[in-house]
């Protein structure tokens, strides 16, 4: 009974409380990061922005829930309803189960597996289920039409995503996310004599790819410009026409997620994690979470700005830029990067 | 070992009966919903059997993209499946007969290496220690450097077939606009626009 206790119920407990504590600091970063995507777009039109619930505005995402939660949820006659209402609870378990790898600190990871990375890509290309899944079971032409999109585009992104990886692979050596963070502490950096600092991270030797990955993201989790499976001039609201309260507040938030998701995974790839950006005492004392917070904020700030300021694309440039621009690009990128190493003899 | 059992059990039992409800559900959809549910739970049993990377991989190109596409198709098309299903007798013969040499390969597989399980030792690529090689670096191993023409070699017959389908099925149809992105990029306001001084009165 006792070595039961102490090989499965004790890992058990403590896995289910790290869980937990991520979920709640998760919903309310991801709480805050709705909010700060509509003040920084209200920002950029000269408007004020939610500014009505707490101070600035502060708990308008609360009162967003509350209002979700307690409206009711209308399922259309012509719904296929066990799929309906699958799609948003899909989508929301997926997104929030690739962060179960994600590394916030040293050590500060719930499941430190060997295809960390693997992990990730693979459960966020299973994100487009959500997707089609509300779109047909809607049995709505918009809803449908938004679903095809979507599955088009995600898959055609996922492409270049896939290369990016590769290239970050073939300069570490390992997919797991903790032995990528740390190889960013030497690079570029240390051979010109400043090490463990912000040059020695992926994004000035990879920087290419930096920007492949950053708009491939952008695709991927449907966010502005490329936001066509809810665009909504032309489809209303794309995938999520018909759905209200409980289930729309779940796509939205399965979709934040996976935003934030991709920020963090940046900030993992190409930004150094959790490292500080100088070696220096003061800097070296700031806990490596904050500098992680920090970096996943600059990133979607960047998200924020493009959402504020581009144009939507078009469909078929959309598919263009996938396939004509980024594969060629990231394809080429994996090969100089796989000759550079193995000629300097750094792999 | 108690809990490798139970979560074997858990996931071997959803794959089989998803397996049975792909071919029972009335709706081609859910048919393909629960297509995706096996290949799941299959990813779930080479997690339990150590083999990470072939579970991933499981993920990433069946369910990611395969079945996205068997999605796409499937929703698009309008199958009536109670015509489909008229003719199902007709072919229980050839399905009965493919399920038994399956089952048969299956049984001859693993008496095999239950009756003599050094066989696995005589093999010409012997299995890494997974303790000291991951997944990935041992697949690797065997793809790219030690079979790597084979590898190479099936990798151009993919190519051919691509480039074989698409000259089928590509059509150069004519009178129809097409978008130059780098004609549009070139363009400068001396090519585009014409400055023209009218005299009042007159125009052009």
């Amino acid at each position: 009974m006792d070595s039961f206790f102490s090989t499965y119920a004790w890992p058990a407990i403590v896995m289910i409380g790290q869980s937990l504590l991520l979920l709640v600091c998760l919903l309310v970063f991801i709480a805050y990061i709705l909010l700060a995507d509509r003040k920084i777009w209200a920002a950029v039109q000269l408007r004020r922005g939610p500014n009505v619930v707490g101070p600035f505005g502060l708990f308008q995402s609360f009162a967003d829930l509350l209002k979700f939660v307690f409206k009711e949820p209308i399922i259309p006659a012509g719904a296929n309803k066990g799929v309906f209402l699958l799609a948003p609870l899909v989508s929301v378990t997926l997104a929030l189960a690739t962060w179960a790898v994600i590394p916030f600190n040293t050590n500060w990871v719930i499941a430190n597996i060997n295809v960390g990375l693997l992990y990730v890509f693979a459960i966020s290309s299973l994100e487009v289920y959500g997707i089609i899944m509300s779109g047909w079971a809607s049995n709505s032409k918009y809803a449908f039409l938004g679903a095809l999109r979507s599955a088009a585009q995600m898959v055609s992104y996922e492409v270049s995503i896939g290369f990016v990886i590769v290239s970050v692979l073939l300069c570490v050596g390992s997919l797991n996310l903790t032995d990528i963070v740390n190889a960013q502490h030497t690079g570029l950096g240390t051979m010109m004599g400043l090490p463990s600092s912000f040059l020695d991270w992926h994004f000035i030797p990879l920087f290419p790819m930096f920007v492949v990955f950053f708009i491939s993201g952008l695709a991927e989790t449907n966010r502005p410009p490329f936001d066509l499976p809810e665009a909504e001039s032309e489809l209303v609201a794309g995938y999520m026409v018909e759905y209200s309260s409980a289930p729309y507040m779940m796509l939205m938030l399965g979709e934040y997620a996976a935003i934030l998701l991709i920020c963090s995974l940046t900030s993992i790839l190409f930004l150094g994690g959790w490292l500080p950006p100088v070696d220096f005492w003061l800097i070296n004392w700031v806990p490596g979470i904050i500098w992680f917070i920090l970096k996943v904020g600059l990133i979607f700030f960047g998200y924020a700005m493009v959402k504020a300021f581009v144009p939507r694309y078009r469909y078929d440039q959309l598919m263009r830029l996938g396939w004509k621009v980024f594969l060629p690009l990231s394809l080429a990128m994996v090969v100089i990067t796989a000759f550079v190493l193995k000629l300097m003899g750094w792999a | 070992m108690g809990l490798q059992a139970i979560f074997f059990y858990i996931f071997a039992f959803v794959a089989i009966a998803s397996a049975f409800m792909v071919i029972s559900a009335k709706n081609p959809v859910h048919s393909v919903l629960f297509l995706i549910l096996v290949f799941f739970n299959a990813a779930g049993l080479f997690l339990l059997t150590g083999a990470e990377f072939l579970a991933m991989i499981l993920l990433v190109v069946y369910i990611g993209a395969v079945a996205v596409l068997f999605l796409f198709v499937v929703m698009m098309l309008d199958i009536d499946f109670a015509e489909l299903r008229s003719g199902v007798l007709q072919y229980a013969p050839i399905g009965i007969l493919v399920g038994l040499i399956v089952a048969a390969e299956l049984v001859v597989v693993i008496g095999g290496s239950v009756l003599s399980p050094e066989a696995s030792q005589a093999i010409t690529m012997p299995i890494p220690n997974p303790a000291q090689r991951t997944n990935t670096a041992a697949l690797g191993d065997v793809l790219y450097t030690h079979y790597v023409y084979f590898f190479q070699i099936a990798g151009m017959i993919l190519l051919v077939a691509m480039i074989g389908a698409i000259v089928l099925t590509l059509r150069h149809r004519q009178h129809i606009k097409r978008q130059d992105i780098s004609r549009q990029v070139a363009r400068t306001p001396a090519t585009a626009v014409d400055v023209v001084k009218v005299k009042s009165g007159q125009g052009l």
